[in-house]
């Protein structure tokens, strides 16, 4: 760090007492206090809390009294509905890495690009993520409408000829139905993403390869996606995290159904929690996503340790 | 000396947060001890000398007029009468009432007076002895002139009125039922025929929800009242040595192959698996589908989701067919409403609000402003709604009254039966194992 003179007229050498460091010292604890004690209140101590809860047989009602141990950690684990719901979120998780992500890298490098209308195209990309969570699940659900005079896409199947699609009571489709919405909704994220990852890679690395006779792909695929690692690393954490805590879009188009088809873990817990009042069970279940998220991110944090190329970190 | 100064605010701001975050109950009781002494002081003494300022609390959930404006209304009037009395009113939306209900009950504080739909909730609030006993107070002139009292009672004793009682029935287009020239069904088989001419006809027969879950619910649940009759349920419903029944019953299982019927005839709407109750009562407020199975609220919610109300201009009601050989008549009905609870606390002139409340007077006012179908003897004549005036004639000429099956059980059981029965609709499970998941629900609770 260098010093500029603002900053040295600011430390006055003669105060008694307490040395600069201590005081600075003081004065950071001071100010992170009140954050300190929010954080603790209301992010720590209620997971403590959910863990305790989580060993409960305990209704809500009153204090919890009946403690069963890991009885519901047990339960949980061998209900085939949790097993399913992490089947889904797996296969969402996966879905997203091999679909989502890379269309957003591509378009990313589209628009970053001196396009016509590139301006246009990146608003109405991330358009999508702007809009809320509950007002995109309602538009997607009347697009989705098995009758088609009233859902616009079975309309336009009905107009090429083709057969209407029972896009959320269909229980093979339902999974995939949902995924499109999350793409939908998501994937401008992951697109501004890139794109600030993109503004960091130096143009004349691009100019050079390409005086070196490199093509466009080369060059995205030599030069653009190496130097694009770092972004890529956060991009596919958020994504992996945001696949695994995914409630509202699924909850009010399909609620977990038909029958468990489209359940993910935060809509198993939000039943068990809050549909049944089973406080203990649904505690078990937020421990268990909590510990899932937990041990992921440190896992890849450690898979991915390598050093990016841009700054070295 | 500006560092210090900073400093030391820095140590009041922080100390006023932590005070803040730390206030406990009493602290936000206090204001009510200080209004009650001003309400007395306004009490005409000459009148009233004996009269000892009362605050009553009650938390209701219509947002919405008529209701809001008329319940205020009852309020006010209750205070001009008894000038002794200050009613705190508390008005919250359905589930935000729900989750700050559960929360002052964890801590024992009850309102006097608040929303309630009796059984399984009420139940679960009576063990915690967190409600009063008022069965003494409905002896007499006032329990003679309610119905449906039982609704809030736990093992004989009430906990609770009614003021709004309604019904599950059909409903039906009158115009598809022309055009498919079939008449209203009595029985279940004429009920599967008539869906059947209608399919023919190219009419979708009959419209449900079953993304959401319980409109379907309630097709099987009034299979089962009508083959096991009210027997089959109370038994199965039942805790400990009144148990007599099981959820795996011959009448619950048969239920469930009835409504198989309806499923493989392919007699509910395109996509009625992934439809929410919304989209429901769009098919059939659209005109798209013949029959719908719903409660009192159905006309309304139909009329705001259908684009051209084509499907409400003509509707008719009938009861759920009989089932043969059931032990269920057509008159039982499956139904339910909104009632009001007495907190444990409550003084005397809470419960002679609540007989206000309930009064014949006012239960005319709920009829009139179709704010609900009253439950007093003699104020369904002043229904003005002629939907209305069909659900309160069929709740008047019932045989049997049985209250929603997720509302009479548990909480959780609710869900339990939904998830269980809509195994049924999309074809996952048999009968059998769908009762078998209700039972081990059951027992595990």
């Amino acid at each position: 760090m260098q010093s500029n003179p603002a900053q040295a007229t600011l430390i006055n050498p003669k105060r008694s007492g307490l040395s600069r460091k201590t005081k600075d010292r003081m004065v950071i604890i001071l100010f992170l206090f009140p954050a300190l004690v929010i954080f603790l209140l209301f992010v720590i101590y209620p997971i403590f809390r959910s863990v305790y809860y989580s060993t409960f047989d305990w209704k809500g009602l009153g204090e919890a009294t009946k403690n069963i141990g890991f009885e519901n950690y047990r339960k949980i684990l061998i209900d085939t509905v949790f097993q399913k719901s992490v089947v889904n979120v797996v296969i969402i998780i996966v879905l997203s890495l091999v679909l989502q992500l890379p269309a957003a890298i591509i378009l990313s490098t589209m628009v970053a690009r001196d396009l016509p209308g590139r301006a246009l195209f990146r608003t109405i990309f991330f358009l999508p993520y702007v809009l809320s969570e509950v007002n995109a699940a309602i538009m997607w659900m009347l697009l989705y409408n098995p009758d088609p005079e009233r859902g616009f896409i079975n309309g336009i199947l009905v107009a090429m000829g083709l057969n209407t699609v029972n896009w959320l009571a269909d229980m093979n489709i339902v999974l995939f139905a949902v995924f499109i919405v999350l793409t939908w909704k998501y994937f401008g994220f992951h697109m501004l993403l890139y794109l600030t990852g993109l503004q960091n890679i130096p143009t004349e690395i691009e100019e050079a390869a390409r005086m070196d006779g490199a093509n466009s792909f080369q060059n995205f695929w030599y030069i653009t996606l190496p130097l694009l690692s770092g972004t890529i690393k956060t991009s596919v954490q958020m994504s992996v995290l945001g696949s695994i805590q995914q409630f509202i879009l699924v909850w009010v188009m399909t609620k977990g159904g038909p029958v468990n088809a489209s359940e993910v873990m935060a809509t198993y817990m939000y039943r068990f929690g809050f549909v049944r009042f089973q406080f203990g069970y649904g505690s078990a279940v937020a421990i268990i996503m909590f510990l899932v998220c937990v041990i992921f991110s440190l896992l890849y944090r450690k898979l991915t340790n390598k050093p990016d190329y841009l700054t070295g970190l | 000396m500006t560092k210090k100064l900073s400093l030391l605010i820095s140590v009041v701001i922080i100390a006023a947060l932590l005070l803040a975050a730390c206030g406990t109950p009493a602290a936000t009781e206090a204001p009510v001890a200080t209004e009650a002494p001003a309400a007395a002081t306004e009490a005409p003494a000459a009148t009233e000398a004996a009269a000892e300022p009362v605050t009553i609390t009650w938390w209701h959930i219509t947002t919405k007029d008529p209701g809001l404006t008329e319940f205020q209304k009852m309020a006010d009037d209750y205070m001009a009468m008894h000038p002794n009395v200050t009613i705190e009113l508390t008005i919250l939306e359905n589930e935000a009432f729900k989750t700050k209900l559960t929360t002052v009950m964890q801590s024992g504080e009850v309102p006097d007076i608040f929303q309630s739909w009796g059984q399984g909730g009420m139940i679960e609030q009576v063990n915690a002895g967190l409600l009063k006993d008022i069965s003494a107070d409905l002896e007499g002139e006032w329990g003679d002139s309610l119905g449906a009292l039982d609704a809030f009672a736990v093992d004989g004793k009430n906990y609770g009125v009614p003021w709004d009682m309604g019904a599950v029935t059909f409903w039906y287009n009158k115009d598809l039922f022309e055009q498919a020239g079939v008449e209203v069904p009595t029985t279940w088989s004429e009920f599967l025929t008539v869906c059947e001419t209608l399919k023919a006809a190219g009419i979708t027969p009959i419209s449900v929800g079953e993304g959401d879950k319980w409109p379907g619910m309630h097709i099987w649940a009034y299979l089962v009242s009508r083959i096991g009759g009210a027997e089959a349920f109370s038994a199965a419903a039942a805790s400990g040595d009144a148990r007599t029944g099981s959820f795996e019953d011959e009448a619950f299982v048969q239920a469930g192959y009835e409504l198989k019927k309806l499923v493989d005839g392919g007699y509910f709407q395109e996509g009625f698996l992934g439809a929410t109750h919304d989209d429901m009562n769009a098919a059939f407020g659209n005109g798209k589908a013949a029959m719908e199975l719903g409660g009192q609220w159905s006309p309304s919610v139909q009329a705001a989701n259908s684009a051209d109300t084509l499907g409400v201009k003509n509707l008719g009601m009938f009861n759920f067919p009989a089932v043969e050989g059931g032990a269920g008549l057509m008159t039982d009905l499956v139904g339910g409403g909104n009632g009001f609870a007495i907190g444990k606390d409550a003084e005397p002139e809470a419960i002679d609000f609540v007989k206000y409340l309930t009064n014949l007077d006012n239960q005319k006012i709920v009829a009139s402003t179709g704010m609900g179908i009253p439950v007093a003897k003699g104020a369904s004549e002043s229904i003005s709604d002629p939907n209305m005036v069909m659900v309160a004639d069929a709740v008047a000429n019932s045989t049997y009254y049985q209250l929603y099956f997720d509302q009479v059980l548990p909480s959780a059981m609710g869900s339990i039966i939904n998830d269980a029965v809509q195994k049924i609709f999309a074809g996952t499970a048999t009968p059998e194992e769908v009762c078998a998941e209700i039972e081990a629900g059951f027992l595990a609770q």
